[in-house]
């Protein structure tokens, strides 16, 4: 073992600082995907054929091809089929968001299904519209279910936005390759930065139970 | 009032209800009663059109709800119904539940519909659990706030789809109790149930089908008494 971190202690702010970076694309992929997530769910259980169609296209798509692959096109594609300049970070959060919304509307799909049809009839029978009685009876049914599934998206989605790296947004994990680089040493900045989406993940992880418990209250 | 004409419903190839024709008058509480399969939760169910029917007309009150014209969704606010499994909303408390529909689609103050929510808890007998989640209550017990959230509405109508069916034997009675000083108000009931001695003692008429027919109309005492038909003297036989 010969692990020298002390050349690496100096730059150990710079590496943190990209937390910001990689929190800034997850916190707005998570929310883009979360809402686009849900209107694709709904496209997909509405009954609307076109809708349904369109959702699952969507769906097929961007689950069959790789992050990495609609990230480079979205970052690099964009400027060249449209002419406008796009920075890395936009590009980074539209990648994600479109992404994580596919699988997000599988999970919420689930979940809605999943809802005893009894709680849809009950809300019918009130005389209660379609679009209160999903706001305000069915999809927090359906996201108490499906709370765990959502974080485990969360996470990958905080994981995962280390491949911004290959268009050269400052996250976390290019801070580690461009310290390594300055150091010819590598191991011990992509520990570090190891260690930095370890303690992220962790802390989703409490943040998710928190938000469980907090939604068991009714059981 | 509710009037039914030529009613037929189908799922499929399955032919479920087959021409009914009857009306319930203002007031009157009317049993359902038939064996299994019979027909009755879905003659039922196609009152609030939660089932569509496949051909004929059912009228509430004037409006014909049959109609394409019509409005559902502002019928069903006048036609209350109560589940043989409660579907009472498992995120709200039982005075939320009671409340929400009369604020959020009856455009009623939270004042207002939770001064009415606690009076119909009152009369249910479940006003100290107005704060509890339905997963704190016993069967009886969610089924008396499924039935004051649907009052809470001001219906026109009560619709009961084999209300204690689902209960411990020992629950079925405060249910009952509850809804027969509902039937001393001069609700208009129609209820699908499988208790004889409450449709013998509370209901003013029995609507006995069979096989998708409505086979015998009759007042309980009648029915009960001497039924005409031999598919429901042989269905009393069996119960009684």
């Amino acid at each position: 073992m010969n692990l020298d971190f002390s050349q690496i202690v100096p730059s150990i702010p710079y590496i943190l600082q990209g937390i910001a970076v990689t929190l800034k694309i997850v916190v707005f992929a998570a929310l883009l995907g979360f809402v686009f997530g849900v209107i694709l769910a709904l496209m997909k259980i509405g009954g609307m054929k076109v809708l349904t169609w369109f959702a699952d296209a969507y769906t097929s798509v961007f689950r069959g091809t790789p992050l990495v692959l609609q990230l480079v096109l979205i970052y690099f594609g964009i400027p060249q089929l449209t002419g406008f300049e796009i920075d890395a970070f936009p590009a980074a959060v539209i990648a994600f968001g479109l992404n994580s919304a596919a699988y997000v509307s599988e999970i919420i799909r689930a979940g809605i299904l999943a809802v005893d049809k009894g709680q849809r009839e009950a809300a019918l029978a009130l005389g209660v519209p379609y679009k209160l009685m999903m706001r305000d009876i069915i999809l927090p049914q359906a996201l108490k279910n499906i709370l765990p599934a959502l974080m485990n998206e969360l996470i990958t989605l905080t994981k995962e936005s280390a491949v911004v790296t290959v268009i050269g947004a400052m996250d976390v994990m290019r801070r580690a390759y461009i310290v390594g680089g300055q150091v010819y040493r590598y191991i011990e900045p992509l520990l570090i930065a190891g260690c930095i989406y370890y303690v992220l993940v962790m802390l989703l992880t409490l943040l998710g139970k928190a938000l469980e418990g907090r939604l068991r209250k009714s059981d | 009032m509710i009037k039914v004409e030529d009613l037929h419903k189908s799922f499929g190839k399955l032919e479920v209800l087959k021409g009914i024709t009857t009306t319930i008058k203002q007031g009157e509480v009317v049993a359902v009663i038939g064996p299994s399969g019979s027909g009755k939760s879905t003659f039922l169910r196609c009152l609030n059109l939660l089932e569509e029917p496949t051909r004929g007309r059912i009228w509430i009150g004037d409006q014909e709800i049959t109609d394409k014209k019509t409005n559902i969704m502002k019928v069903r606010q006048h036609v209350g119904m109560v589940f043989q499994h409660f579907h009472l909303f498992p995120h709200m408390t039982v005075l939320e539940n009671v409340t929400y529909a009369p604020i959020k689609v009856k455009g009623m103050t939270k004042a207002e519909a939770e001064a009415k929510g606690i009076e119909l808890l009152k009369k249910v007998g479940l006003e100290q659990k107005a704060n509890e989640y339905p997963s704190r209550l016993s069967g009886g017990q969610k089924q008396r706030v499924a039935i004051a959230r649907a009052l809470a509405m001001s219906p026109d109508v009560m619709l009961f789809d084999e209300p204690t069916s689902a209960l411990d034997p020992e629950m079925v009675k405060e249910v009952l109790e509850v809804m027969k000083s509902l039937a001393h108000t001069g609700m208009t009931m129609a209820i699908v149930t499988h208790e004889m001695g409450f449709a013998r003692e509370v209901a003013d008429r029995v609507l006995f089908l069979d096989g998708g027919q409505l086979v015998e109309d009759a007042p309980p005492h009648e029915f009960f008494a001497s039924p005409k038909s031999k598919r429901a003297q042989e269905f009393l036989e069996k119960m009684l």
